[in-house]
Order: structure tokens, then C-alpha cells, then sequence
């Protein structure tokens, strides 16, 4: 059902898409459709393949920053009372490598996959509103630039050209050093200073970004399917991302109200953490949990969906209990609401209340377990072949388990008092977040780059990257455990010799490094992959959803026409499945519409860079910081008026029709 | 076959528009950022009852009438929506500008209400009372004023003649409904905020 030429039907010429005259719009400007230039063509486009990418790529920059980030920090630690680099700079260090990992690496990352492969999953042309998908990621970019503003500076600084003065200047702090939760009431201006509002600027903006980039999903998944694809016939991916889409919407007013709270705290004088006027700090971690907890399952159900994915694909079966699949996605996200005290268990919530969050957290291991042994059943009797995603895949759900046991450790109360703020801890979120999220990204980037880019993999370096990884992050982390139970804290500087830590600090850098290599290959195995001259063809795994019925990579238009589907492992159907149950195709003989490309989300969420940065200096009582501020308000203000009245615009399409 | 016809309204799984679908959404979203910043007012309110006390300076009688403004703007917000759907653009423009000029009247009242509470010594850094009642009740003034000018601009683009049922009637159901949320919400405010306050 793909199509290799296309025609472009315009009342006046019928040439090739280049060819067609610019349109004007609305506003009587340019519209920046089919530039030659790439650079316009990229900033200004509307495709939600090209911003997935974008989005990819940006993520993968800031894996490496936050990877940088936590090879300083293990180099600090690999011996006793080590002087690599000073406690502040530790604290700036662990701050961002928390804040850049979770903000700017995983999440992005999953915004990637959802971007290319919702609309062509589900059979639509694009997501709902294109513009908005653009003004996401650009607002992303400018949160992005905000967070990291204080090592700019920093950096400035260490060549001369910048030196601070006015209140914070010997403070050396521009850069956020109050751990990525930011506990009140460090956050407080008579702690900390200019890195604290970069941070809540900069984290305020990637919320719009976020929870923007989520209404787009939910309305394209719940009303732009195409004929057929009803939603128990969606791909679980699919599934997990309008979760995870919700969950960020209900999730992210409570930070964002949150970070509002303790900006007018630290700007115009009021009290609701600070301790003097009568706030309460404890406030601030409630609210950070409500948030801080959902967002522990926003980071890894997407990392689910890709496993749900892979894992039928090359064990040539479908998925085991589908539905129970799904189910089970929608109670952690439900009950991901109702646990976010277990953060807290040590502040003295009550014996109800702990006893309470622990019960709950225990419950929420139910449905966990209840994937991993679909996942299992999956696997059970198939003719499993060991391709790159799957063994990553596989990957993902032996340490994901892992994590998951401590985990239901820590669910305990009287346990974790003893795990809380320890090693112990971070060895339990990091076997989640690396053993379980990202070795499914990279599993979702082995599977779908092919796609993606329409080249193939080449050579045997994958074989590496896995086993580098796996085994790095296990000499890293496991260690941890240990660390944790010796009463070794979170968040040291450095420690004195005779608690028994030296070996395993030491193992666990060591370990660090090794799991550093194996991310550097994987990026040189990405490049060579878009270097690879093998083509990757529609199809390339013998794959079993929508998005391999068409071309890789994918046109502008995904589907030269709308399928009609009629079963749930749509593509697999269609190939081997009976005759009913085969795709048919949407007559669209009159062409297909196509959104036009424009300015104005970049425009306008570029507004948020003078915005965050005035706001967060005008603490700092830096000059004319404010009306920095008001400059950008109003280039927000009108880029989204000039984008309403502009109009969406459009051209047509005619895909030449022959094969199917 | 017209561009907007084959654009993104021409398949809905739902049978709701896109548009109003994400308006839902917002509006769902918006309940959770209404929902905590009310929830920190009462959380204060609760742990320090003593340490101010609103009745001395609220009143009531004012307060009641920019409710009251409000609820009959939303009335002729429902209004302007109808009018739209029957392709009345003249009988639509005269109900919008009506909430327009109410909304403007309800900003009215808080602008006067916020610089006699700032007079009589209410200001942001007064306890915890002043930091929660003027961020919460702000944030809603900011939607209203944010209301006003989306109302405001659709007033101007209707002038012309560009406005037809159609085409458009979902973009006033839009703000409607965002209207309507926003008046609900105040009522909200109006009960836990000010009303209870006076029960006791
Ligand atoms: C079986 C499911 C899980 C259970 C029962 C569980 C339980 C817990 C508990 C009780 C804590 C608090 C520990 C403490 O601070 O003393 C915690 C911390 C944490 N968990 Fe999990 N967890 C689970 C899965 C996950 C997943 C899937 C993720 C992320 C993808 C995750 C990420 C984190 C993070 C980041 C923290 C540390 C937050 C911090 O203090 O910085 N957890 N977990
Ligand atoms: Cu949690």
C-alpha cells in the first residue's frame, strides 16, 4: 500500500513539491512551505516525524551531558576523601545530573517515540494539531537552555568574559545545587541562589512543553484513529502513551502551582515554604511527590509500551493478555496517584497514613508483576530470534524486575527508614530508570531507526553495546545495594576510609565507566546506521503494527491512503491473517490536505527564554531583569496571536496510486 | 473540495471536534492546578485559624456582586453560543460584548477589592493568609482577564463577516466552555474562601 512517486496537484502546476508557489497567509506573510533550506524547512515544520527526531536528537545531546555529569561525580567518589572537585560543585553536579536525566534525556525520549510512531500506529496523517506538536518542542529547547543557563555562565566565567556581581556574586551559584527535588526550604533565597530560579523557571517551562505535547496525544489517539483501529485495537505503545499523557496532565499542575509558590516566595516576598512567615516545608514535598511519583511511572510505562512491542515481534506471537496488559498500565497509572507519601515515610506522616502509603505501594507492585509475567507469556513457546531490540528488550525486563524488588523493599516503612536518603536507594532507581527505561529506549531505537531513517543496521557492534551496558550498570549499581545497607548516604561529597566503602565505591566507578562506553558505542552505532547504505524496506523485522504497512522512512503523509484496519496486530493480519480480517483503504482520490508549515510556535515559545531568564535574575536583582521578563511575555503573547490569525493554511497532495 | 472541509475535521473517532476535546482536557488539567492552590489556602487556613482573620476585612456585599456579575456573564455566554449555532452573527456580537463588558466589570472589582485589602495591610507577605489568598484568587483574575481577551479578539475577527456557523460555531462552544469553567471555579473560591469564613 506504499507509493514511490507523488504528484502535487495545485490548480495552476502539477509538478514536484518544490515547484509549488509559497502561499501566502493569512497575515499576508510567506508561508515557509517546501523550502529548499533545510534549516528553515526543519525550524519551521509541522511534521510529527521530523519533530520526533528533532527530539530524539536533542535527548540523546542531553543524555551525554548527563552522563558527563555523573562520570564527575563517580570519579569524585571512587576514593576516600577525594578533592576532584569542591562540595558545591558536587552539589551543582548531582542537581543536574538528576534534573537533565529526568526532564531533558528520558522524557524527551519518550516524547521522540511518541511523536513518530502514534500518528502512524493509529493511521493518521499527523497528530492533532501540528503547531501546537511544534510549540512543545520548542518550548522544550527553551526550558532546556533555561535549567542549563547557570553552566553557561559558569563557563563564561571560567574564561573571563562574565563575572557576577550585585547579590549573588561570591556565591558562585548560578548553577541549581539543591538536588532535583529541591526540598524547601534550601530553596529559599537566604540559601541558594540564581541556579535555584534557572531551575524553577526552566522546569516551569518544560511543564507547558510537556503538558501541551500531552493534550496533542489524547485528542489524536482518542479521535484521529483511522477506521477500524478501535481503541482495544490499539498497539500497546499507543495505549501507554495516551496513559502516560494523562497522567502528565493531571500530574504537573502540582509541581507547576509548586515552583509558582516558592518563585513568589523567592521574588515578591511571600511565605508559603518559608519557615519565618509561618511556611511549611513539608508542604513543598507533598506537592513534589504528588507530582514526583506519577512522573516515576510517565518515565517508564512508555519504556513498557516499547517492550510490549518488541517482545511479540521477534518471539513471532502475539502479545500475551493484551487486554491485561492495558488494564494493568491504566491501575499503575491510577494508583501512581495514591503513593506518593512512600517518599515521605520518615518525615512522620502517622501511623495511618504510612501504614496507608505502604499498603498502596505494595498494591502497585501488582500490576507491575502482572506485565512481567505477560511479558514471560509471551515469550513462552515462541520462535524467538535475538536480534538487537529484543535482546535489549529482554534486557529491560530481567532489571527492571530487579529495581522492582527493592522497590516493594522500600514499600515497607520500617524498611526504608533504614534505606531512605542511603545508596541503597539510588540503586533502586537506577536499576528502574537504566535497567529498566533506558535499555527499552535503546531496544525502541534498535527496532524503529530503520524506520525512522529507511537504512538498516550493519555489523555486529549492537552485540557490544549490550553486553557493555548490562554489565556496566550491574558492577555500577549493585554494589549500591550494599553501599546503602553499610549506612553510606546519598548525596556525599566524600567520605573517610574505614566504614568498609572503599571496594565498592571503587567497583561502582569502575563499573561507571564501562556503562559510559557502551553509550558511547551505541552512538557511534547510530551514526553508522544513518551512514549504512543497506535499506532498511518497509518491513525489515517482519513486524506485526501499522506503522510497518508503510515506507520507511515514512512520507510526509505517512499513508498514501488511509488503511481500513480489521484486526489488532493490524500489519500481521494483513499479511498472514484470513481474508476479513485483511487492511482495506479509505478512497481519498480528491488527495490529501496538508498542514502548512510556519514560524509562529517557534516564535512564540522562544518568548520563554527572555521570560525565564528576566524572571529568574530579577531575584538575583540583575538591571532591567524585569523587563527582560516583560519582553518576552510579549513575544508569547504574540506569536500565539499571529498564529491564530495567520490560519492553519494547507496544500494538497495527490499520491500517485498503484501498488499495494 | 474546500481546504477546511478535508483538514483535521474530517474524521473524528469521537463525535467531538478536536478543538472542544482539548478544551476538555485543559479544563481537566486546570482543575488539578485550581485544585492545589485552593487545597494550600484551606491547609493554612486549618493549621493557623488564629492568625488572621478574613471577616474584618472581606465584604461580603461586594464580593456577592462580582459573583453575581460573573454568573450572569456566563448567561450570556451561553447565550452568544446559541446565537452562533443559529448563524445570528448580530444577536452573537451583542451578547459577546455583553461578557466582555461583565467580565471587565468582575477584574473591575477585584483590582479595587486587592488594592483596598493591600491598604488595610493584606498584602503578599502577610502570613501565609495573604500568600495563598492572592495567588489563588490572581490566578483565577489571570483566567478571566485571559477570557476577556480571547473574547475580545474574536469580537474583532467576527466584524468582517468572517464568522459563520459552520465554521465557527465550535470555536465559540470552545470559549464557552472555558468561560463557564472559570465561572464555576469562582464560585468554588466564593464558597471555601470568603462564604465559610462567615459561617463560623
Ligand atoms: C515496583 C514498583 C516500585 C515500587 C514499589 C517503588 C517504591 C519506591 C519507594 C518506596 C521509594 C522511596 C525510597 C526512599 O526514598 O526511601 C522509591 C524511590 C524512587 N523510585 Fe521507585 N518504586 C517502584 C518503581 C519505580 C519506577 C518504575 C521508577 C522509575 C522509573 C522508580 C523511580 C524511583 C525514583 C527516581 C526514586 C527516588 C526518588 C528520589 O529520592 O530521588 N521507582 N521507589
Ligand atoms: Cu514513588
Amino acid at each position: 500500500m506504499t507509493t514511490d512517486t507523488t504528484i502535487i496537484s495545485n490548480p495552476k502546476q502539477n509538478t514536484d513539491i518544490s515547484e509549488l508557489k509559497p502561499e501566502l497567509s493569512d497575515i499576508g506573510l510567506v508561508r515557509p512551505d517546501h523550502s529548499k533550506n533545510v534549516f528553515i524547512d526543519w525550524l519551521t515544520t509541522v511534521d510529527h516525524k521530523k519533530i520526533g527526531l528533532m527530539y530524539g536528537t536533542l535527548a540523546l545531546f542531553f543524555l551525554l551531558v548527563g552522563g558527563l555529569e555523573a562520570l564527575v561525580i563517580r570519579t569524585q567518589l571512587a576514593v576516600p576523601e577525594n578533592d576532584l572537585i569542591s562540595a558545591q560543585r558536587y552539589n551543582q553536579l548531582f542537581t543536574m545530573h538528576g534534573t537533565t536525566m529526568i526532564f531533558l534525556a528520558i522524557m524527551p525520549l519518550n516524547a521522540a517515540f511518541f511523536n513518530f510512531l502514534v500518528p502512524l500506529q493509529i493511521g493518521a496523517r499527523d497528530v492533532a494539531f501540528p503547531r501546537i506538536n511544534a510549540f512543545s518542542l520548542w518550548a522544550f529547547v527553551a526550558g532546556a537552555l533555561v535549567v542549563n543557563f547557570g553552566w553557561i555562565l559558569q563557563a563564561l566565567e571560567a574564561f573571563g568574559l562574565f563575572s557576577a556581581s550585585g547579590p549573588t556574586a561570591g556565591m558562585n551559584d548560578f548553577v541549581p545545587a539543591m538536588g532535583w527535588f529541591g526540598y524547601a526550604p534550601i530553596t529559599g533565597k537566604e540559601f541558594t541562589g540564581a541556579g535555584t530560579d534557572f531551575w524553577i523557571m526552566g522546569l516551569q517551562i518544560l511543564g507547558v512543553a510537556s503538558i501541551s505535547a500531552s493534550f496533542n496525544f489524547i485528542v489524536t489517539i482518542i479521535n484521529m484513529r483511522a477506521p477500524g483501529v478501535k481503541m482495544m485495537r490499539l498497539p500497546v505503545f499507543t495505549w501507554m502513551t495516551l496513559i502516560v499523557s494523562l497522567l502528565i496532565i493531571f500530574a504537573f499542575p502540582a509541581i507547576t502551582i509548586a515552583l509558582a509558590q516558592l518563585m513568589f516566595d523567592r521574588v515578591f516576598g511571600t511565605n508559603f515554604f518559608s519557615v519565618a512567615g509561618g511556611g511549611q516545608p513539608i508542604l513543598w514535598q507533598h506537592l513534589f511527590w504528588i507530582f514526583g511519583h506519577p512522573e516515576v511511572y510517565i518515565l517508564v510505562l512508555p519504556a513498557m509500551g516499547i517492550v510490549s512491542e518488541v517482545l511479540p515481534t521477534f518471539a513471532r506471537k502475539p502479545l500475551f493478555g493484551y487486554a491485561i496488559v492495558v488494564f494493568s498500565g491504566a491501575v499503575i497509572g491510577f494508583l501512581g496517584f495514591a503513593v506518593w507519601s512512600h517518599h515521605m515515610f520518615t518525615t512522620g506522616l502517622g501511623k495511618i497514613a504510612t501504614a496507608a502509603f505502604s499498603l498502596l505501594t505494595m498494591a502497585i507492585a501488582v500490576p507491575t508483576g502482572v506485565k512481567i509475567f505477560n511479558w514471560v507469556g509471551t515469550l513462552w513457546g515462541g520462535k524467538i530470534r535475538f536480534h538487537a531490540p529484543m535482546i535489549f528488550a529482554l534486557g529491560f525486563v530481567w532489571m527492571f524486575m530487579m529495581g522492582g524488588f527493592s522497590g516493594i523493599m522500600h514499600s515497607s516503612a520500617p524498611a526504608d527508614a533504614q534505606q531512605q536518603d542511603s545508596y541503597f536507594v539510588i540503586a533502586h532507581f537506577h536499576y528502574v530508570a537504566i535497567g529498566g527505561i533506558l535499555l527499552a529506549i535503546v531496544s525502541g531505537i534498535y527496532y524503529w531507526l530503520p524506520k525512522m531513517i529507511g537504512r538498516m543496521w550493519q555489523g555486529k557492534l549492537n552485540i557490544w553495546v549490550g553486553i557493555l551496558t548490562v554489565v556496566g550498570l550491574n558492577i555500577t549499581f549493585f554494589p549500591m545495594h550494599f553501599l546503602g545497607l553499610l549506612g553510606m548516604p546519598r548525596r556525599t561529597h566524600t567520605y573517610l576510609s574505614g566504614f568498609g566503602w572503599e571496594t565498592y565505591n571503587l567497583v561502582c566507578t569502575i563499573g561507571s565507566y564501562i556503562l559510559a562506553f557502551g553509550v558511547l558505542l551505541l552512538l557511534v552505532d547510530i551514526i553508522r546506521c544513518f551512514r549504512s547504505k543497506i535499506p532498511a524496506g518497509n518491513d525489515p523485522w517482519d513486524a506485526r503494527t501499522l506503522e510497518w504497512a508503510t515506507s520507511s522512512p515514512p512520507k510526509v503523509y505517512n499513508f498514501a491512503q488511509t488503511p481500513i484496519v480489521n484486526a489488532r496486530d493490524a500489519f500481521w493480519a494483513d499479511k498472514y491473517g484470513p481474508l476479513d480480517r485483511k487492511m482495506g483503504m479509505v478512497d481519498e482520490s480528491h488527495g490529501i490536505h496538508m498542514p502548512s508549515q510556519s514560524w509562529m510556535p517557534l516564535i512564540a515559545s522562544f518568548g520563554f527564554i527572555p521570560l525565564g531568564l528576566g524572571m529568574s535574575l530579577m531575584q538575583a536583582g540583575v538591571p532591567y531583569a524585569g523587563y527582560t521578563a516583560i519582553l518576552g511575555l510579549v513575544i508569547l503573547v504574540l506569536g500565539i496571536a499571529l498564529w491564530a490569525i495567520e490560519g492553519p493554511g494547507g496544500y494538497h497532495l495527490h499520491p500517485n496510486k498503484q501498488s499495494h | 473540495m474546500s481546504q477546511e472541509v478535508a483538514h483535521d475535521d474530517s474524521h473524528h473517532n469521537l463525535m467531538v471536534k478536536n478543538k472542544k476535546l482539548l478544551m476538555w482536557l485543559f479544563l481537566g488539567s486546570d482543575c488539578m492546578f485550581f485544585g492545589t492552590l485552593i487545597s494550600t489556602h484551606l491547609i493554612y487556613r486549618k493549621l493557623y485559624p488564629e492568625e488572621f482573620d478574613p471577616t474584618l476585612l472581606f465584604s461580603l456585599e461586594l464580593t456577592s456582586f462580582s459573583t453575581f456579575i460573573l454568573l450572569m456573564s456566563s448567561f450570556l455566554m451561553a447565550l452568544s453560543v446559541s446565537a452562533m449555532h443559529k448563524g445570528e452573527i448580530k444577536s452573537f456580537r451583542r451578547n459577546v460584548i455583553g461578557v466582555i463588558f461583565f467580565g471587565l466589570i468582575f477584574l473591575g472589582c477585584q483590582v479595587y477589592e486587592f488594592a483596598h485589602f493591600v491598604h488595610e495591610g493584606l498584602t503578599l507577605s502577610t502570613g501565609t493568609f495573604g500568600s495563598t489568598f492572592y495567588l489563588m484568587t490572581g490566578t483565577h483574575g489571570v483566567h478571566v482577564a485571559i477570557g476577556v481577551f480571547w473574547l475580545i479578539s474574536m469580537l474583532f475577527y467576527s466584524k468582517g463577516g468572517n464568522m459563520e456557523a459552520h465554521k465557527n460555531a465550535v470555536d465559540v462552544e470552545t470559549a464557552g466552555l472555558y468561560w463557564h469553567f472559570v465561572d464555576i471555579v469562582w464560585i468554588v473560591i466564593f464558597t471555601v474562601v470568603y462564604l465559610i469564613e462567615f459561617i463560623a
